[in-house]
């Protein structure tokens, strides 16, 4: 029996070797290790034999058993291995042919400009306001001390609608809507941006649609050198760290000292070029001191409150800064100009 | 303004900077030099040289053979202008001279003769021709008598003159005039001003012997002076004078005209000089013009005036406009031997509906528009007929007649020195102050630190304490303030909420593939009545139009985004730029008025435009145009992140494709539209087959909640259900999902259609449209007999409504 047992054994190994599918490896697993199969047959005849042999008869056909088991297994492992290695080498791809395009869009050169200028006032503590583009002579004129039959706010300028009114020319009326909005009188810290309207023919440096910012300060104590500090932190953090400002005196109605602001052109590091017409010099922006007619005529006790004002215009910003050659680009929503700014 | 350094160096003394030192430090101080030019570009070797003959050129008719004397020689020269004459002193360029645009001059020979170097016009010098005197224009320059032969001809010309160009903002017309630019740059660079001396010998005749002044308009017209002066010999201006004049811009005429234009640049005073012989009287009467009166200006130009023009009159009828221009009857010409000369004050907006109506803006009315000082006017008129006397041999009557209820008074300001520190944030002190106000020439009282300024007349821009500020701080320098931030109670700026939302929609409708546009808010009034959504429709009565539009194109506010939308889009297709998915966020304007007296309501839309291809793929040979389903979704993607349910029915929009358009609704509220264009309207504009959205936003705003939540994620298993139904082909699957979600009850979560089929297993006019239902109780388990239960309620219903069978 004991012969019988280790000549299946040999006989179901050689079996397992010769296997080359798994199915061929499954009929020998049936074959010798099934209910019906030799090894049981061996063991039914397990009663003939005497006591001291049946537990040696025993664990041999066990032993017999399990080597076949693990033979099989080991053989099956083998295969798969090598079923899987051929499965991958026929999935196999050219990984260097294009991925499928995804479709991606972006925010408008203006939005980013002006996005990135709101998150830098709001870090300095200022909220964004919004007002009418269609505007009332009242707010966009007189409140900011410009009189009827003022030079500036001439009938050639501005885009009338009736008498009354007119696209807005800034948005610098937001600021007196805001303040007269509020009851209390309390600090104003605001910054509003938006379109305007101006007669202008459009070219390669005007627009009759334009964007501008429009920041303001009210508060007791505001002082010229604040504007200067808030100007310069805007200017560093948006031309560069390396960037110098100066302030220049002006005239707007609406503030008195009023000031531009010029950086040091990037180009020639303020030593004079082209791009800053040999100046060293590029305006930027108008600010100055709110005039005390406009406080006033917003309900802010000029002799109590002071404060500061600036106006932006960020397709200015954004043609230093990308050196955008024409405003024009900005309305016309050309995909090739759009696309250069969708990346971060 | 144009400011000749020769010239200003008369009041100041500027030599100590070269001309860019100079304009920065002007530019810095308030005024802002625009640009620093030569008059004319250096020219080398040319003199002035004396015609000893000059005959015809042997075989040329049009050229002449000059022996001119440049002093230690005499060249012969051939030379072609029309006004070449023996006795003439003239330019002449020597061989070897360069002229503007690197012009070499070399000896040659024209037509045979010898010719040793070239007579030159001012033009050939460098001058615009614009500037060059009319009896020069066309011909050589000559000097006066007395110049002297071989001097270099560019120095007796004073052509190298350095000119700044100022660029002045309203506030600043005191530096209209050389003696205003004197002050400032006398302030600046804290250096003494010389101001001209205005002697005059009169004769003992009395100019009120010859004229009278009548004011009927004081209000406009607070002062009148007339000077009278006879025996005018008019001529060319000395060269001196005229070469200033170029160089500021004005052509020189003649002494008497010259001499009223120098004193308007230096003063900053207008003159005016009649003809005395051809007043038509001699009484000055100044009133407002009657209505529809007439007068023939000096251009030859009859102008029809009327009751707001100011005219200066003979007494019977208008001899000029004031401030404007002069009448051509009394104009000043070669023949003038008297000449009456106005110096008055007109009031600025008098002036200016004037020069504005008839378009004469000029060089007086300018100044007067914005203000001249009251304290040069007749001081200008005095010096004026000194000028006269000196240069065009003029006898000046004695006395000024005039009619005088002129303000001479100095604004008075009171400035503290804490007070400027508090608002500049420095610590000027109060020495300092009082020698800002030095250098500036303004006077004042100090006490302590109080100071009571006076400002001067010819600064009528200081008015109140600020503008006292500006001086202070410009002249102490705005390099000097220092950097500070604001020391006011600290406040979290941010965003408001629907601020945050239209970032979070644009960031969206980005990442779905869609890129922004700013596209005009003024359109044709054409284009202002398409694409018009429904509910803006209704609360539209018409369309905002501009008074006086610079275009048709440009006329009218938009009602909605998309005609300016789909001409960007089209400008791209032009382009071969043809796959376009845009967007945008922006106002339109409604208006509930016929006609508009109030401010329009401004309502924020969104609005998208897609074409072309949506996907591309090209070797995996992939292409998914963009169609209905497409904008579609990226709607309904849109809404779910803003957590609003809306629904879709099919509706007509005018320039939309009637069978593929829907309207969008939250509840019964109309809030816009999804469709493809009209094919009409899409060829019109350009475009291929296209597909827009048009959103109400201010309602998205409006309706928004984005209250923080947590939805408990289910943790028992969902049930799903599939659901085949026959219906009439007409009827919308919109619907028969609308009356399942009723009917279904709570627990159905989901209702998706997954397949939709019409053709040849159908009974023609039928189709089948199968949905998935989801199944859920987030608090149990469900059973067969609930989800079944629910299914015969669906089946139900659609039966009841619409006819729905199973599909078998
Ligand atoms: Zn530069």
């Amino acid at each position: 029996m004991k012969e019988q047992l280790q000549a299946l054994e040999q006989e179901a190994l050689a079996k397992v070797e010769a296997a080359s599918t798994l199915q061929e490896l499954q009929d020998v697993r049936v074959a010798y290790l099934g209910k019906k199969g030799p090894i049981t047959e061996v063991l039914r005849g397990m009663g003939k034999l005497s006591a001291e042999e049946r537990p040696v008869i025993g664990e041999l056909a066990n032993t017999v058993r399990g080597n076949i088991a693990n033979a099989i297994d080991e053989k099956k492992a083998g295969i798969e291995a090598e079923q899987l290695e051929k499965q991958l080498a026929e999935e196999q791809i050219d990984v260097t042919l294009p991925g499928r395009p995804v479709a991606v869009g972006g925010p408008h050169l203006l939005t980013s400009i002006v996005e990135e200028i709101e998150d830098l006032f709001i870090g300095l503590g200022f909220e964004i306001k919004e007002g009418p583009e269609v505007e009332t002579d009242y707010y966009n004129f007189e409140a900011l001390n410009l009189p009827k039959g003022h030079p500036a706010r001439d009938m050639q300028d501005s885009f009338y609608i009736t008498e009354e009114l007119l696209l807005r020319t800034h948005t610098s009326p937001v600021q007196a809507r805001t303040m007269n909005a509020l009851e209390d009188k309390r600090p104003v810290k605001m910054i509003c941006p938006g379109k305007v309207y101006r007669r202008d023919t459009d070219d390669a440096t005007h627009s009759h649609q334009f964007t501008q910012i429009e920041g303001l300060y009210v508060d007791k104590n505001v002082r010229m050198s604040d504007l200067k500090g808030v100007l310069d932190r805007f200017a560093k953090q948006m031309f560069g760290e390396d960037r110098e400002i100066r302030l220049r005196p002006s005239f707007f109605p609406f503030t008195e000292p009023s000031v531009e602001m010029d950086i040091s052109c990037k180009v020639c590091n303020g030593k004079g070029c082209s791009v800053c017409k040999g100046t060293g010099w590029i305006e930027i922006l108008g600010a100055g001191m709110v005039h005390p007619r406009v406080l006033e005529m917003a309900g802010y006790d000029p002799k109590e409150y002071s404060g500061f004002a600036f106006g932006m215009g960020p397709e200015r910003i954004a043609m230093l800064k990308y050196g955008v050659d024409d405003i024009r680009h900005f309305y016309t929503n050309d995909l090739r100009f759009l696309k250069q700014y969708h990346q971060a | 303004m144009f400011v000749s350094l020769n010239w200003l160096k008369n009041y100041v003394d500027i030599d100590q900077l070269t001309p860019e030192d100079l304009a920065e430090r002007i530019t810095k101080s308030g005024i802002e030099v625009e640009g620093i030019e030569r008059f004319a570009q250096a020219s080398t070797n040319v003199v002035v040289g004396y015609v000893e003959s000059c005959e015809k050129h042997p075989d040329a008719d049009k050229l002449n053979l000059c022996q001119v004397n440049v002093g230690e020689e005499t060249l012969q020269i051939v030379c072609g202008a029309p006004n070449i004459a023996e006795g003439q002193k003239v330019a002449v360029a020597k061989p070897g001279a360069v002229l503007p645009g690197n012009f070499k001059i070399k000896k040659a020979k024209l037509r045979g003769v010898e010719s040793n170097g070239m007579i030159c016009s001012l033009q050939e010098l460098g001058v615009e021709e614009k500037y060059v005197p009319k009896e020069y224009a066309t011909g050589i320059f000559v000097f006066p008598e007395d110049t002297e032969v071989g001097a270099d001809a560019t120095d007796v010309l004073n052509l190298d003159y350095i000119i700044i160009e100022l660029g002045l903002t309203p506030n600043r017309s005191d530096a209209l005039s050389m003696l205003g630019v004197a002050y400032e740059v006398a302030a600046i660079l804290d250096v003494p001003i010389r101001l001209p001396q205005t002697s005059l010998r009169h004769s003992d005749e009395v100019a009120e012997d010859h004229v009278s002044v009548r004011v009927e308009a004081p209000e406009v017209n607070p002062y009148y002076g007339a000077l009278v002066v006879r025996d005018v010999k008019v001529g060319p201006a000395p060269l001196w004078m005229r070469n200033y004049l170029m160089a500021a811009g004005i052509r020189p005429i003649n002494n008497v005209v010259d001499i009223t234009n120098y004193v308007l640049l230096e003063y900053g005073q207008p003159l005016h000089a009649f003809d005395y012989d051809k007043f038509g009287s001699n009484e000055v009467v100044v009133r407002k013009a009657s209505e529809g009166e007439k007068i023939v200006t000096l251009d030859d130009v009859e102008r029809t005036l009327s009751a707001e023009h100011l005219v200066i009159t003979n007494g019977k009828e208008p001899v000029a406009l004031a401030g404007v221009m002069g009448g051509a009857d009394s104009e000043v010409s070669d023949t003038t031997t008297n000449v009456l000369l106005e110096a008055a004050y007109f009031d600025g907006q008098t002036v200016r509906k004037a020069s504005k109506a008839f378009d004469l803006r000029s060089e007086a009315s300018n100044r007067f528009e914005k203000g001249v000082d009251p304290n040069r006017v007749r001081e200008a008129g005095v010096r004026a007929c000194q000028l006269l006397s000196e240069y065009a041999g003029a006898t000046v009557l004695s006395g000024v007649v005039e009619f005088d209820q002129m303000d001479y008074s100095e604004k008075k300001v009171t400035i503290w020195t804490d007070k400027i520190n508090d608002r500049l944030g420095t610590s000027i002190s109060s020495d300092e102050i009082a020698d800002i106000l030095r250098k500036l020439h303004f006077n004042f009282e100090q006490d302590g630190e109080t100071f009571v300024v006076s400002a001067p007349t010819r600064r009528q821009d200081i008015v109140i304490f600020e503008d006292m500020v500006e001086e202070v701080a410009r002249i102490y320098g705005y390099d000097n303030l220092p950097f500070t931030l604001p020391q006011g109670g600290t406040q979290a700026g941010g965003l408001t909420k629907a601020q945050e939302l239209k970032r979070h929609v644009k960031r969206f409708l980005e990442g779905a593939g869609l890129s922004e546009t700013v596209t005009y808010s003024l359109t044709s009034k054409e284009r202002a009545e398409q694409f018009v959504s429904p509910e803006v429709k209704e609360a539209t009565v018409s369309t905002v139009s501009l008074a006086m539009p610079m275009s048709e194109e440009h006329s009218t506010l938009r009602v909605s985004i998309l005609p300016e939308m789909l001409t960007s889009a089209a400008y791209n297709l032009a382009r071969k730029q043809a796959d376009v998915a845009y967007y945008e966020l922006g106002s339109i304007f409604i208006t509930d008025e016929e006609k508009v007296t109030r401010q329009p309501e401004e309502k924020l839309r969104l609005a998208g435009a897609l074409t072309g291809q949506w996907l591309t793929h090209p070797w995996q040979q992939e292409k998914k145009p963009v169609d209905f389903f497409v904008a579609k979704g990226i709607l309904e993607a849109l809404f779910a992140s803003l957590k609003v349910d809306v629904t879709y029915k099919q509706a007509k929009i005018d320039n939309m494709h009637p069978g593929r358009t829907a309207q969008i609704f939250v509840g019964d509220r109309k809030i816009g539209f999804v469709g493809q264009v009209h094919p009409a309207t899409q060829k019109a504009y350009g475009l291929k087959e296209t597909y827009v959205f048009d959103v109400d936003f201010d309602y998205l705003l409006e309706i928004h909640h984005n209250e923080p939540s947590f939805a408990v994620i289910p943790r028992f298993p969902s049930v799903s259900r599939d659901i085949a139904l026959v219906v009439d082909e007409t009827v919308p699957a919109g619907a028969v999902q609308a009356v399942i979600a009723e009917a279904g009850g709570d627990l159905v979560k989901d209702i998706q259609v997954f397949d939709v089929y019409q053709g040849e297993h159908l009974e023609a006019g039928k189709k089948s449209i199968a949905f998935s239902l989801f199944y859920q109780d987030p608090e149990r388990t469900l059973t067969d007999e609930e989800v079944e239960a629910s299914y015969q309620a669906i089946l139900a219903e659609v039966a009841k409504h619409f006819g729905a069978e199973l599909r078998g």
